[in-house]
């Protein structure tokens, strides 16, 4: 599904290097998460595969299904069916909620040739995905993320991918100001998209979003770089001696 | 002394190039009393205080700057879906073969240049009596040439509902046309009436619009100016607003060469209120200017001042806008708010918000930014799926999406709403980013 090679990423405007040849590859249905500690290099991940301006890629690609993915632009990627869950989901005052979804649906339908859902149907959908998110009218209406609490921003972010229906989902931090009870939400709102076509890459600090999304590999990720590779075990060994252990063995 | 006799002439060579007053009548009385006014003043420099951001040099030119009309293809005309009674002119001239009949209950309309003939009218005590007021503090040479000079206009009188808008249509078909209109609209107490203006008007339009809202009446005035790239405009809307009515006015500018739209709004009564909003897309050479005073005269009135503009490609966007609130004007409620988003670094905005208050009890706030288009969220719109094109055309319309909810009614709101997505289309298309 997912392939990344030697991915070498810096910043446009600065010398800084981010990624140092990152090596990744997710077939089709699995579920893998990346954690490693802050300033490793897992949201940049995330940004350059989505297309975000302001990173340069020095080095190394990245396809989707046999595509390449950084010479898109980032509607394309979005059209291809890759999909970032976003770690600060955006306000965007003076649109509605409903119009964003509705454009957004369309767009991607119309880059791929397919016909445009009409309004009734359109409302159909959503309304059907919004329940099961516990999302309710009021939150479609308002503007795009404005005067969201944190879990109903995270909770936008994974209506947008039920309704889009990517193949490639990155979630950068989904957990992150979360509390118990909205994390399990989103975990499940995750959970019902997965099936054997479908991808998933995790990123988070803390094992515990893992206790309910269930990975299938676990990678660390430290300056730049993947480091560890391996089962579901190796987060919660990060989650009981924290990553110094990791981080020493590899030096 | 140099300043005034450079007024003065350039007040001589304008002159020279307009055919003098033909009225007769009550009208020719106004004209003459006008006529005195703007001899006072003289036409503006750039180096008057409110003409420092806006150059009226093509305004004060004897010689109208050639203007294109501009064609609008397969578009709809502005307010086409809307049941309206309408009233056409072309370059400045009625046209009656393509105006309705002037019939609509409880609505008196008359074309100026008839009624102006009689020798006692309701309209002696409005026409050209707002605009004097209106000239002091600030001058407003263009107001009085429009009060002296026009042959064309329309009066209405509105005693009742009014059962639907009227429409002014302008109509521009000469390069060169250099068209002088006024209008005077009063309604009686406890009346309604929603005034349509569209189109161009000329290569260059003068125009003065008089309302005088009486008690409990309420008037809304919704207008597009025409998209001609070169058309010049100098366009006034002098209002008195009494005791509990209401005033509601906005403009949607997109193009033209020159545009100064000024708006002189006197609250005069207890619980009246004044909406005036603005929205102006420009792209190159394009300079508008809102230039706009509340005054609060009364006590517990409220005023809205919503001016927003998107410039790109060099364009220029001015907004110098006042609030005054007179001794004795206690709780009032007063706000201003002037915003421009620039899409690119060679357009610029230029604001002047003014608060000035002599009374102790009142509310009153303005602010006024200038900004570019927030990346960050249209990369958000560009991740899911929506070309860099339209999500930018999404946060344009948010930005300009104040103004637009002024408008009290649903259609005619959707109708600008439209002519603005069909103008951010056309534009982005061209390559602006």
């Amino acid at each position: 599904m997912l392939e990344i090679k030697n991915l070498h990423v810096k910043l446009e405007d600065e010398d800084k290097v981010i990624l140092r040849g990152v090596n990744l590859s997710i077939g089709p249905g699995e579920v893998h998460a990346i954690m490693g500690p802050n300033g490793s290099g897992k949201s940049t991940l995330s940004y350059v595969l989505a297309g975000r301006d302001g990173y340069a890629v020095t080095e190394g690609s990245a396809t989707l299904e046999g595509e390449e993915l950084l010479e898109m632009e980032p509607e394309a990627r979005a059209a291809a069916g890759l999909f970032l869950a976003f770690q600060y989901p955006v306000e965007i005052p003076g649109v509605g909620n409903m119009t964003f979804l509705r454009t957004a649906v369309n767009a991607q339908k119309k880059s791929r040739g397919e016909p445009e859902l009409s309004a009734a149907e359109f409302l159909k959908l959503v309304r059907e995905k919004a329940k099961t998110l516990k999302i309710d009218a009021d939150m479609l209406k308002r503007p795009v993320n404005v005067g969201f609490s944190g879990g109903e921003k995270k909770r936008n972010e994974i209506l947008q991918m039920a309704m889009l229906e990517p193949r490639m989902c990155i979630l950068d931090e989904t957990d992150s100001g979360l509390d118990v009870d909205a994390m399990k939400l989103v975990a499940d709102g995750v959970n019902a998209l997965r099936d054997a076509g479908r991808s998933f890459l995790v990123i988070t600090h803390y094992q515990r979003l893992l206790d309910h999304i269930k990975p299938d590999v676990v990678h660390i990720m430290a300056a730049g770089q993947i480091i560890r590779t391996g089962g579901p075990e190796l987060a919660l060994e990060v989650e009981a001696n924290g990553y110094a252990d990791i981080l020493a063995e590899v030096n | 002394m140099a300043l005034a006799k450079l007024k003065d002439d350039a007040l001589a060579a304008r002159l020279a190039g307009l055919p003098a007053s033909a009225a007769s009548g009550w009208l020719a009385a106004a004209q003459t009393e006008a006529r005195a006014r703007l001899a006072a003043m003289g036409l503006p420099l750039r180096r008057d205080e409110y003409w420092r951001y806006t150059d009226p040099a093509t305004l004060n030119a004897p010689e109208v700057p050639s203007a294109a009309r501009f064609e609008a293809g397969d578009e709809a005309p502005a307010f086409d879906g809307i049941d309206r009674l309408k009233i056409v002119f072309v370059d400045g001239v009625f046209d009656p073969a393509a105006s309705d009949d002037l019939a609509l209950a409880g609505v008196e309309i008359e074309r100026l240049a008839l009624a102006g003939q009689a020798d006692i009218h309701w309209a002696q005590g409005t026409y050209g009596v707002l605009e004097a007021r209106g000239q002091t503090p600030v001058a407003r040479p263009f107001a009085a040439l429009g009060s002296a000079l026009a042959t064309e206009g329309v009066l209405i009188r509105v005693t009742g509902q009014a059962t639907r808008p009227i429409a002014l249509n302008y109509h521009h078909v000469s390069d060169t046309s250099d068209a002088i209109l006024h209008h005077c609209v009063k309604l009686e107490a406890g009346a309604n009436l929603t005034l349509l203006e569209s189109g161009p008007g000329a290569a260059r339009l003068t125009k003065v619009l008089e309302v005088d809202v009486g008690e409990g009446a309420s008037f809304h005035h919704i207008r597009v100016q025409g998209r001609d790239h070169e058309r010049r405009a100098a366009t006034h809307v002098f209002a008195q607003v009494q005791a509990g009515a209401r005033f509601k006015s906005f403009t949607l500018t997109a193009n033209g060469r020159l545009t100064r739209n000024e708006a002189v709004i006197d609250l005069v009564g207890p619980n009246a209120s004044a909406h005036l909003a603005g929205a102006a897309v420009g792209d190159g050479d394009f300079h508008h200017d809102d230039t706009v005073f509340v005054t609060h005269a009364a006590p517990e009135c409220e005023s809205r001042q919503v001016f927003k503009k998107v410039l790109m490609n060099g364009a220029t966007g001015v907004f110098q806008g006042k609030i005054l609130v007179k001794p004795g004007a206690q709780k009032t409620d007063g706000y201003q708010i002037s915003q421009s988003l620039l899409l690119d670094e060679d357009s610029q905005f230029l604001a002047k918000p003014e608060l000035e208050i002599y009374a102790d009890d009142v509310k009153c706030s303005h602010g006024s930014t200038s900004g570019a288009i927030d990346e960050t969220a249209l990369f958000y719109l560009q991740s899911r799926g929506v070309p860099r094109a339209a999500a930018q055309g999404l946060l344009v319309l948010a930005f300009l999406a104040e103004t637009i909810q002024e408008i009290a009614d649903e259609a005619i709101a959707e109708d600008i709403r439209s002519r603005l997505e069909g103008w951010l289309q056309r534009h982005a298309a061209k390559g602006a980013t």
